[in-house]
């Protein structure tokens, strides 16, 4: 190449670089969320609904819940999705969000090799399971990071009467996602926590994992503590001159709506057999016998 | 549903979308590298043609910065970018360029230290030849990064190589929002959590072949005719 065909190529690769880095117009509503509501594909499947109806962009933001909260605290996020109810209690109280309002729910799960080591197979309460894994010092996998099913975990040993920890040797902390963690399950044939939908949508490649306790779907769960409520939070605008404030309480009215809540309660049918999730706004509870 | 027939039916989903994170990666990538360079070759060249005060421990510092773990780079451009942080005004946390400057940092010290280690490698004699021609400075700086070319090159081929292909900055700056800030490094992660492996190791074939791809241009960049020297 000569001097003029390198400069050329610079130039026009600059050129359109810059061009196709351009801002972005219009209104944006940045919602911070946990991996499992959008992973599961249940946003995709809803959200454009409320971007045709207002003309605005939602940027979804998919992490755990800690940093989810994390942003929201930080003003870095316009509204939260997430499910930990002590964690959105605190940041409720703390003046990082305005109110909580149910949205959803759908139930955690445990999964284990078919051997059984501990023999949980039909047991009923999450507790006694748990109490008997470690009984049987039988492997099980937990997040071990700062997402809700891992403080539902924590609070379920509790409810035990336990306190696991990596010294244990059977209790194994991998600070990995739901996905990994299964996985890991699976190879290591040990038992986890999970929650109903990651677990059906992983189902194919965890050859070596099968439902233990909960039952074969959420109507059949036994355990109230092992329901999985969702809470939609706008951030409190206050201190932080960029939260969208307006638009968030937009959505969230879009989000506990009647018609959005028949979205959710039809979502995943097609797929897996049966919902991924329950709908539970007041106004959807409402209208119920 | 068969973990094939899962793939299948992403992949139809996705297929439009993925023209558009092959070229969100192309831009942002792209921009990252080239304000490296930019940067970098005259401050590698800096380094390796020059003794001042303070020499050795800049380039401790950028020998350092080759091994700074990006989710710490990323770390610290989010709160810098943050809402709360000192130019969140800017709002560009969660945007292209979020990604962009936390590549820059991640691959400037890679193109300046191996661009002055390029300088370095030359024969000392090559420098006296210049001057006692009537070289300017600029002259002897242009003509010693052309005799160098080859480890110049060399030296932002390492600096692409090291953002494209990264995750924990991007992840963290750009948020890998759907149409927005998606590229092939942060959809790989996406899928893998999903479950969709063999999507996600599809995306990774994508990856390299577009990594491929640009090192073949580079490299020809590097052999073939002279650098510019005026």
């Amino acid at each position: 190449m000569n001097k003029s065909q390198v400069r050329g190529v610079l130039l026009c690769t600059v050129g359109l670089l810059l061009a196709s880095c351009a801002a972005p117009e219009g209104q944006v509503l940045r919602l911070a969320t946990t991996t499992s509501t959008y992973d599961s594909g249940l946003l995709n499947d809803i959200l454009p609904a409320f971007e045709a109806e207002y003309g605005v962009r939602v940027d979804v933001v998919a992490v755990g819940t800690g940093q989810a909260l994390a942003l929201g605290r930080r003003g870095d996020a316009d509204v939260i999705l997430v499910h930990a109810a002590s964690k959105e209690q605190a940041f409720v109280e703390e003046g990082y969000g305005l109110a909580r309002f149910p949205v959803m729910f759908n139930d955690f799960i445990l999964v284990g090799p078919p051997e059984d080591p501990a023999k949980i197979g039909g047991v009923e309460q999450a507790a006694e399971a748990l109490a008997r894994i470690a009984a049987a010092a039988a492997p099980f996998a937990s997040r071990g990071d700062d997402s809700g099913t891992y403080a539902r975990e924590r609070a379920l040993w509790q409810a035990a009467g336990l306190q696991p920890d990596s010294e244990a040797g059977w209790y194994l902390s991998l600070g990995q996602g739901m996905a990994a963690t299964l996985q890991f399950a699976d190879e290591a044939g040990a038992y986890t926590l999970t929650d109903r939908g990651t677990f059906m949508a992983q189902r194919a490649q965890l050859e070596h994992l099968e439902l233990m306790v909960g039952g074969g779907s959420i109507s059949e769960n036994a355990d109230r503590a092992l329901m999985n409520p969702y809470s939609v939070i706008p951030v409190n605008p206050a201190g932080n001159g960029g939260v969208q404030a307006d638009l968030a309480q937009k959505f969230i009215d879009w989000l506990l709506s009647l018609d959005t809540q028949k979205r959710i309660a039809v979502f995943g049918i097609d797929q897996f057999g049966q919902p991924l999730f329950f709908p539970d706004s007041e106004r959807w509870r409402s209208t119920r016998p | 549903m068969s973990p094939i027939e899962g793939t299948l039916l992403q992949l139809n989903s996705v297929a439009g979308a993925f023209w558009e994170i092959v070229a969100l990666t192309f831009r942002v990538t792209g921009t990252a590298t080239l304000i490296s360079a930019a940067l970098g070759i005259p401050a590698g060249a800096l380094l390796g043609l020059s003794k001042f005060a303070g020499r050795r421990f800049i380039v401790t510092s950028i020998y350092t910065g080759m091994g700074l773990p990006p989710v710490v780079v990323g770390l610290a451009v989010y709160l810098t970018l943050s809402r709360s942080g000192p130019l969140g005004v800017m709002e560009w946390l969660f945007t292209p360029w979020a990604m962009v400057v936390a590549q820059v940092i991640i691959s400037f010290p890679l193109v300046a230290g191996l661009t002055m280690t390029a300088i370095e490698a030359l024969d000392p004699d090559l420098r006296l030849q210049l001057r006692s021609l009537g070289a300017g400075r600029r002259q002897e700086v242009a003509a010693m990064l052309g005799e160098a070319r080859e480890g110049v090159v060399a030296a932002v081929v390492a600096g692409f190589g090291g953002i494209i292909s990264e995750v924990g900055a991007a992840m963290l700056v750009g948020g890998n929002i759907e149409s927005q800030t998606r590229v092939l490094s942060t959809a790989i992660v996406l899928e893998t959590r999903r479950g969709f492996f063999g999507l996600a190791l599809g995306l990774g074939g994508a990856l390299l072949g577009m990594a491929f791809m640009v090192n073949f241009i580079f490299l020809r960049l590097q052999g073939r005719g002279r650098w510019p020297v005026r």
